[in-house]
This record gives C-alpha cells, sequence and structure tokens, in this order.
C-alpha cells in the first residue's frame, strides 16, 4: 500500500511517501523554493517523494492532507460569529482566501497533482485527517513502541489545540482535547510576539533567551504570578483557560492587547531590533517555566488515562526541548519519543500513516527497538557528479578524498585546529534540525566559537545557543542525560565535572557580560545555565558523522561538536550542493565537505558567479 | 463544484450545525464579491450595488 501524505496552506509545507507504513521519502517544501516556511502546495517536495520512490499518482492508494478544511472554516465562522462585530477587519481579511482557496482544497491539491503529472487521468482517494490526528500519527506509528500514550500540543488545528491520546497496536483513541481559543501554543506565540520575535518562527529564539533570565530574582517570580493568575487558569489536569481579555488572535489581526499586556508587565512590547534588558529576559523565563508546567501536567494525565510507561509527543511545542527534558527528568514515563518533524511539516507524514493504519485499517509493520525515521535522513541525496558541476560553475579547485576514512581525517583535523566547516553529506533531514546531513560543524572546546558562528557564519543574535552532536557512547560523559536523544530534542545539563565555577553575582550579569563568562571545557555548547541541547549520534543511523566524531576525538580526546544547521539567517537549511557552495561563498565558513570533496574558501577566486552568491542580502528572520 | 458542494452537505449532516448553512452562504456571496471587486473590470458594478 503506497500513500502520499501532504501538509500546506498554513506553514511547513511538506510531502512525504510510506509504502505499507515503511518512510521512504519525507521532504519540506522550503528545501525547493529556498522561502523559509514556505506554505504553498509542495509541488517541489511532491515531484521529489515521487521520482525518489518511482511511484506515478495513479500508483497510490490514497493521498492524504494533514486537516480538515470544513471543520476548519466552521471554527472560524463560530469564532468570528461569537465575537461580532468585532473582528471585522480581520473577517474581511481572510474570507476572500477561504472563498478563493481553502475551502476548494480537494480542487486545488486535485489541481496540483495535475501539474506534477500532466495526463494523469484517475486521482487516487482523498484523505482528511484532523489535523491533531496527524500529529498524534506522526508520533506514534513511527515510534518503537507498540502501545503508547500520545500527547500532542500545538497553536490549533481545526478546533482542537491539544491532545492526549492511546496509541495500540494500529489503533489511535482520542481521549481527551483541549480547544481553541485556549491554547498553549498560541499563549507561547503571544509571548514570542511581545518579546520582539516574529510569531511561527521565533519561539525557538524564546526559549533560547529564557536560561538569560534570572530564576532568583524576585521580577521573575512576580511575572509568573502574573501570567498565572491574569492570562492563563492552569488546571489540574494541564488543561487551561486563556482570559480572552488579553489576547486578540481570536478575531484580531494582532496576538495580543499591546497596551494592557504593557501595563500589566511594566514595559513595552519589545521592538524586533532593540537590545535585550533582563527583564525581557526575567519574561522569557517566567513563560518557559509556565509551559514546562502545563506540559507536565498534560503528561501526568495522559499517564493517569492510558496507564502506559511509554509516550510520544508531536505538535509545534513538543519542539521546546527544554520542557521535553524536563519532562524526561520527571520519571513519568518510563520511555519518551518524540517525532524530529514535530511541527506542521511532520503532519504530511502523520497523515499518511493515519490513511493507512486507521482509514485501511493496516497493521503495523515488526517493530525492532530503534524507530521507523531512519534518523530522520529522508531527504535528497547528490552524486559526485553533481558536486564536480557545481564546482565547475563557481570554480572552485576540488579536493577529492579517495576514501570516508581520508575524508573524516581531514576533517577532524580542520575542525581541531579551529576551523568551521560546511558539512554536506547523504540525505537530508526532514525537520527543523541539522543532525548532521546539512550542518555547520566547529570545535566545542572553542570559547570564540559560539560568538563566530552567531555573528560571522549565522549572521544571528550573540545570545543564541549552539548545540553539540555528542558520540552517543560518550553522551554519558559530558551530559546528565539517560535516554539517545537523536533528534536534539531534548535539554539536559552539562556534568559537572565539565563545568567551572561562576563568579559571584554570575545571575546578576547582564545578557552579554554572561555570555563572556567561560562556563565548561566544552562552551560553545554550553548555555548560560549549564543546558544543552543534545544530539546523539549512532553509529547505524548516520555512520559518516559517527566517524568524524571519532576521529576528533582521536585528536582531541573529546567526541563531540559544535552542530548548526547549514544555512543563514532567514534562509532554510541548505538542501542541494549548489545551495552549500553559495552559502559558503556568502559566510565566513572556512571550509566546505560536500560528499567526498573539501573546497578552502582560501582557494575561491573573484568570478562573476561568485561575485553574484556574495551579493545576495539576508533576509531577516 | 457540485462536489464542492455534496462534501459540505455532508459535512453539515455529520456536524447538525444548520444554523451555519445561512452564515455559510452569506459568507460565500460577500466573498465572491470581494474577489470580483478585485478585479477593475466589474468594480464599478461593485460600486453602485454598495
Amino acid at each position: 500500500m503506497k500513500i502520499l501524505g501532504i501538509s500546506a496552506y498554513y506553514h511547513d509545507a511538506a510531502a512525504a511517501v510510506i509504502e505499507n507504513g515503511e518512510i521512504l521519502a519525507a521532504a519540506q517544501e522550503e528545501w525547493f523554493t529556498r522561502k523559509k516556511h514556505d506554505p504553498s502546495f509542495p509541488a517541489g517536495a511532491v515531484k521529489w517523494c515521487l521520482n525518489y520512490t518511482g511511484f506515478s499518482i495513479e500508483e497510490l492508494d490514497a493521498v492524504a492532507f494533514y486537516d480538515k478544511p470544513f471543520l476548519k472554516f466552521e471554527r472560524l465562522l463560530e469564532t468570528y460569529y461569537s465575537y461580532a462585530p468585532k473582528g471585522i477587519a480581520s473577517f474581511v481579511r481572510s474570507m476572500p482566501v477561504w472563498v478563493k482557496e481553502k475551502l476548494f482544497l480537494k480542487d486545488n491539491l486535485k489541481r496540483g497533482l495535475k501539474q506534477i503529472q500532466p495526463g494523469i487521468r484517475n486521482i487516487p482517494k482523498l484523505l482528511f485527517p484532523e489535523h491533531h490526528l496527524s500529529h498524534a500519527a506522526s508520533a506514534y506509528y513511527p515510534s518503537s513502541f507498540e502501545e503508547a500514550a500520545i500527547l500532542t500540543v500545538d497553536g490549533v488545528g481545526e478546533w482542537a489545540t491539544a491532545s492526549i491520546c492511546h496509541g495500540k497496536g494500529h489503533r489511535i483513541e482520542i481521549l481527551k482535547e483541549l480547544r481553541f481559543p485556549h491554547s498553549l501554543g498560541l499563549l507561547y506565540s503571544a509571548f514570542t510576539y511581545f518579546l520582539g520575535f516574529r510569531v511561527n518562527s521565533g519561539e525557538y529564539k524564546l526559549m533560547g533567551l529564557a536560561p538569560y533570565g534570572n530564576p532568583e530574582d524576585e521580577e521573575t517570580r512576580i511575572f509568573v504570578e502574573k501570567i498565572k493568575s491574569n492570562l492563563v487558569d492552569i488546571k489540574p489536569d494541564g488543561s487551561i483557560w486563556l482570559n480572552q481579555a488579553w489576547f486578540s488572535y481570536a478575531v484580531g489581526l494582532r496576538m495580543i492587547k499591546e497596551q494592557k499586556w504593557a501595563q500589566l508587565f511594566g514595559m513595552p512590547r519589545r521592538a524586533p531590533d532593540a537590545l535585550l534588558d533582563q527583564r525581557y529576559c526575567n519574561l522569557a523565563l517566567a513563560i518557559q517555566q509556565v509551559t514546562e508546567e502545563v506540559v507536565l501536567k498534560m503528561a501526568q494525565t495522559a499517564r493517569q488515562l492510558t496507564g502506559s510507561p511509554n509516550i510520544c509527543l508531536a505538535g509545534g511545542v513538543a519542539l521546546n526541548c527544554v520542557a521535553n527534558g524536563k519532562l524526561e527528568k520527571s520519571g513519568l514515563f518510563e520511555r519518551i519519543w518524540i517525532q524530529p518533524a514535530a511541527g506542521d511539516a511532520g503532519g504530511a507524514l502523520g497523515a499518511a500513516f493515519a490513511a493507512q493504519h486507521i482509514y485501511f485499517d493496516q497493521p503495523r509493520p515488526v517493530l525492532s527497538e530503534h524507530d521507523q525515521m531512519k534518523g530522520a535522513y529522508t531527504g535528497p541525496e547528490f552524486a559526485d557528479l553533481e558536486i564536480e558541476m557545481v564546482a565547475r560553475k563557481y570554480k572552485m579547485p576540488t579536493h577529492r578524498y579517495p576514501s570516508e576514512q581520508a575524508l573524516v581525517e581531514r576533517v577532524a583535523g580542520l575542525l581541531a585546529d579551529g576551523n568551521v566547516v560546511g558539512w554536506f553529506q547523504g540525505r537530508q533531514e526532514f525537520g527543523p534540525r541539522a543532525l548532521g546531513s546539512r550542518s555547520i560543524l566547529g570545535d566545542a572546546r572553542n570559547p570564540e566559537m559560539q560568538r563566530k558562528l552567531n555573528l560571522k557564519i549565522k549572521f544571528r543574535e550573540s545570545f543564541r545557543p549552539f548545540a553539540p552532536s555528542v558520540l552517543s557512547e560518550d553522551a554519558n560523559d559530558f551530559f546528565d542525560l539517560e535516554p539517545a536523544s537523536p533528534y536534539m530534542l531534548l535539554v539536559a545539563q552539562v556534568k559537572e565535572d565539565h563545568c567551572r565555577n561562576l563568579p559571584e553575582g554570575y545571575n546578576d550579569l547582564p545578557l552579554k557580560e554572561k555570555l563572556d563568562v567561560r562556563r565548561s571545557d566544552i562552551p560553545a555548547v554550553t548555555h548560560v545555565d549549564f543546558s544543552a541541547r543534545v544530539q546523539t549520534v549512532h553509529q547505524d543511523t548516520n555512520p559518516l558523522y559517527h566517524h568524524l566524531l571519532q576521529a576528533f576525538k582521536r585528536l582531541t580526546g573529546y567526541g563531540l561538536l559544535v552542530n548548526t544547521s547549514f544555512n543563514v539567517r532567514g534562509e532554510p537549511i541548505v538542501c542541494t550542493p549548489e545551495d552549500a557552495v553559495r552559502c559558503f561563498i556568502r559566510t565566513d565558513m572556512d571550509f566546505l565537505a560536500i560528499g567526498n570533496f573539501i573546497f578552502d574558501k582560501k582557494e575561491l577566486t573573484d568570478n562573476i558567479q561568485v561575485l553574484q552568491a556574495r551579493a545576495v542580502t539576508f533576509q531577516p528572520d | 463544484m457540485v462536489e464542492f458542494l455534496k462534501d459540505l452537505w455532508s459535512f453539515m449532516k455529520a456536524r447538525r450545525k444548520w444554523w451555519l448553512i445561512p452564515v455559510i452562504l452569506v459568507v460565500l456571496l460577500i466573498g465572491a464579491l470581494i474577489i470580483f471587486a478585485e478585479s477593475s473590470a466589474v468594480g464599478s458594478f461593485i460600486y453602485t450595488l454598495f
């Protein structure tokens, strides 16, 4: 049975193809169009998935879209109706889009598929599983669990904003739902907006900013109090009630009532490019703490309702790896598994799984101790010839290494010497994290590495932390982390024997001075609160990257590197060798390793292609 | 369009929210007018209508 899953029209459009419950291909539309979070019909991703698998559209048993458009439209109408006459401006803006496009989704999907394969006669059956069921399916079916509690939390789907389900065998039962407008994801997004970041993409920055907040400061405690007593009522079962007097997202054109928030917290909304002072950091910490409290309570309810020792997570909030780390540490569940593409891109995968196992009632394949995600390496890969063609186009001298061993030894040496290396190998990772296929790597021991990567290579804010990739067998030497974290979705503390003593009054230092304090012997990946967002690298899912870490360990004694996604601010992660070369040219990256080739920045000459690549300006993200 | 109306009818039957029918019809009408209004060819017609 062959199924194509699609997510689109909101953000992070994607496509995935599964066959008899096995993931063959999954890709995000932004890789092909080079527009970050591209929401449009994923023509590029669908085309690539079909090309890769060799399936024609007519061969497919079904095409599954990740939510129910009529149900979403019902929610919109009922919401506008209940708030009328408020919301007229938003109504006038949104309805034409619905009447023109979203309401006729079936026709749009058919049209899109026909454009991909002109002349096609029979479009396969179109299915529309609910948004949160798609998330739940993306979390449960690829996991290695025969039975598990499933918790999905995001902004909003149709009506649901969070759900607790029970997965057993090949069935999923929905046990409890939280409904719009009460949403943990939207609450977090509201603070993302107030703190001057962009909604739907800046949530990650807010999470990175939170550790700069001072947990001992009275102001942080007061912020938590204010949030809980004014904005959100947290029930014992983890459901929440958001006081709509403070929010505008239901029918307005903004997330919040800015003036009321400014009065409540005693400061205005931060302008996007304004400096981050301690008050904003404390507020970020306060909302992070509230979020963790809600997630833990929801998980507790999931445990009570299902009795399962296992839990699977998905939905945008499941990308909050700090909350995930707290859940793991809480011991509520024996085993935890998080879908690496937990956001809407993963909905494509979940929709396909839901069609396979729920609609067609097919059993799951035989489970092994590993999950079914194949390390999330489900995207495109490229042959040496394609790399050579790009090198010729940009007149770049090539250095080809005859063996994998020679390549990793050379790259490990470059990294140990303090160089920053672009690492482009094998199939691209599905989801928002780079996991060693499209990564920029550096030496985590280097105290200058965080600043260099942020300011000269990624062109982003200096406060943002970087994550370590560590040999799975060495993870316990560096981090207080029990389970594997192959998808960089768990935050753990750096072990004490790697940490340094902090200067007196560290918590009171301003953000920039905190950054300058050397906190451990792996400073580039140790956040200001001694936490790290760990990726454990496994021999069986990414042998080449594992070999590189082993080679680096032989040279330095550290089986650990800084790993950040291969892109610059405002751009999607690179997909093709040409994307990688363009990014390499435009930044201060020292070397680029693609396939068996290594390119040296010093050998670049100023030819027309290079000058054109350099001339591109960076977009804000 | 026929398929859309069929799907919409099945949806309404399943959800049993009959009170939404007039709301949906009005929205479809207004939405259609707004879309037509984007085109200058029918702009004058819309203008006189309102």
